[in-house]
């Protein structure tokens, strides 16, 4: 690993200091991404300005609204009692990512950023958009069997690889940011982004900006929620597909519903199409397949991931049927 | 020949091996001590921590790991290092009572905190319940994810995850076996469990 300084800070404008006055610097929380990407030599910053003891480390439910800090663990989040009890979806999600060594370290934050698994992001001999932008895409025509069939470009067709933001942009979070310009809100929906011409960005954060919160408005959906992740092994693996949804039900009728998939694009995929056609309908296993069907407009496969386009639908279908409860 | 003896002869016979592939110039360096001062140069900064109980206070640099400073630093290599990318659970320890891979931990993110490894796990020459359980249901093969294993089973216990061999499997899920122990690592576990010693 290339050596680095190392700061500490107490103060989120401190932190917005050293990143404005230091274009090379990165913020470390929990590390479990960064450190490792700097081993590989895949990321090289100069410093590091370690965030953790910033007072970004609460949980608490105001008038519905469940506010979670950015340096809270996942381990911590995925056990909450108000996360579990208003939120259930949030904690199947992020209890369904890496293992109980790493969500004791990861934070919330820290895991909205989450860097991409692509193994050629990772191989510094290979050329990859993301990590050397305009050096050329090595999984396009490689062996892309982890990558996207939604919202891929010329320049990149890698995943975002997190669980938890799956669920969140299923449950409409808004992710709170402070900057040298002053504080913002950002929609879940549009803190991530298609690569496009510019895959070295993963996400609408400015450089300069901290993530200091997260926010999840209240929702009916505790009742009726499921994460399904299906990977290579039973555990402790990234996803080939997950499907999060949420139903707010009224007998057998569908009131609400959010479903959002990962393991699909460069961004937690959110399925509004197939939420608008379910919304009203009653849970059924035809109108659900009719949903996948729906959902699955537009995809595109690559040469060894032409399987997402089965398992895809077929997880969404099962994902439904679990939350629904219906038996057929 | 004994595990100490045979770590001080790779260590002494790697030495002479890079002394002897190494250019007359650059030996005339570490004569002189240039490349420890060179080092020395280098940010290093303070860290104290608490390791099994006794306190170190020590100079480091910020890019050392938890991992490399308990096993280069203060030998105990007890800790092992698998994969050391966070994907295998051999290096798991416990920081203020909670489990993490020591590889993706920087030491000097760790100032004040209190380390449990396994070497910190035994009472004088009386084993932890859980090494004695992996030993009595044969919890291990070659060993080397072993010390991982133990202390993340020990988390497992006192997280309240150890309730049921699904539960057990799911938490223990971090830690990797090549050898393939994991049907005895959990018959081990439910036996401390049951036990309610820990």
């Amino acid at each position: 690993m290339n050596n680095f300084q190392y700061t500490r800070v107490s103060s989120p404008a401190a932190a917005i200091a050293e990143l404005s006055k230091d274009p090379l610097a990165k913020l470390v929380a929990g590390g479990t991404n960064l450190i490792d990407l700097m081993k590989y030599g895949v990321m090289a910053p100069d410093k590091l300005v370690d965030i953790n003891r910033l007072n970004f480390n609460e949980i608490r439910k105001e008038k519905g609204i469940l506010h979670i800090g950015s340096t809270v663990r996942n381990a911590v989040a995925s056990a909450n009692g108000d996360v579990l009890k208003y939120q259930p979806l949030l904690s199947q999600a992020m209890l369904s990512g890496a293992s109980p060594q790493l969500r004791n370290k990861a934070t919330m934050g820290g895991n909205l950023l989450q860097r991409t698994r692509c193994g050629y992001f990772y191989d510094i001999s290979a050329p990859c958009n993301k990590r050397q932008p305009g050096s050329g895409c090595s999984a396009i025509e490689g062996y892309n069997r982890m990558h996207a069939i939604f919202g891929a470009s010329d320049s990149c067709i890698a995943v975002n690889p997190s669980d938890m933001n799956v669920a969140l942009v299923a449950l409409d979070a808004v992710i709170l940011v402070s900057g040298p310009k002053g504080e913002r809100k950002i929609q879940m929906a549009d803190f991530h982004r298609l690569p496009g011409l510019h895959p070295e960005l993963d996400s609408t954060l400015d450089k300069k900006e901290i993530i200091t919160g997260i926010v999840i408005p209240d929702n009916n959906f505790a009742a009726h929620t499921t994460y399904l992740k299906v990977r290579d092994r039973a555990s402790y693996a990234f996803a080939l597909i997950s499907v999060a949804v949420a139903l707010e039900m009224e007998g057998t009728m569908i009131k609400d519903v959010r479903v959002a998939m990962g393991g699909v694009a460069h961004k937690p995929w959110r399925l509004t199409a197939a939420e608008q056609l379910l919304k009203g309908k009653t849970a059924s296993l035809q109108n659900f397949k009719t949903a996948a069907e729906l959902a699955m407009k537009g995809a595109k496969a690559f040469e060894y991931n032409a399987f997402k386009l089965k398992l895809a639908p077929n997880t969404m279908v099962q994902a439904l049927k679990t939350a629904s409860g219906i038996k057929a | 020949m004994t595990g100490s003896s045979r770590r001080d002869f790779l260590k002494k016979s790697s030495a002479i091996t890079a002394i002897a592939f190494t250019p007359a110039i650059a030996v005339k360096a570490s004569d002189l001590k240039l490349d420890e001062k060179l080092s020395e140069a280098m940010e290093q900064m303070p860290l104290n921590i608490e390791i099994n109980g006794e306190m170190h206070h020590l100079k480091v640099e910020p890019r050392l790991t938890l991992l490399d400073l308990l096993r280069e630093r203060l030998k105990l290599t007890g800790t092992k290092k698998g994969c050391d990318q966070g994907q295998c659970g051999a290096c798991t320890v416990h920081v203020d009572g909670v489990r993490t891979n020591s590889c993706l931990s920087l030491a000097i993110m760790n100032d004040g905190a209190k380390i449990t490894t396994i070497e910190g796990l035994a009472n004088g020459n009386e084993l932890h319940p859980m090494q004695e359980a992996f030993i009595k249901h044969d919890g291990f093969q070659c060993g080397y994810c072993t010390s991982g294993q133990i202390m993340s089973a020990i988390a497992c216990i006192h997280e309240g995850h150890a309730d049921s061999e699904t539960n057990i499997r799911e938490f223990m899920s971090g830690n990797i076996c090549r050898c393939g122990a994991y049907a005895n690592i959990v018959n081990a576990i439910q036996e401390v469990k049951a036990g309610g010693k820990i």
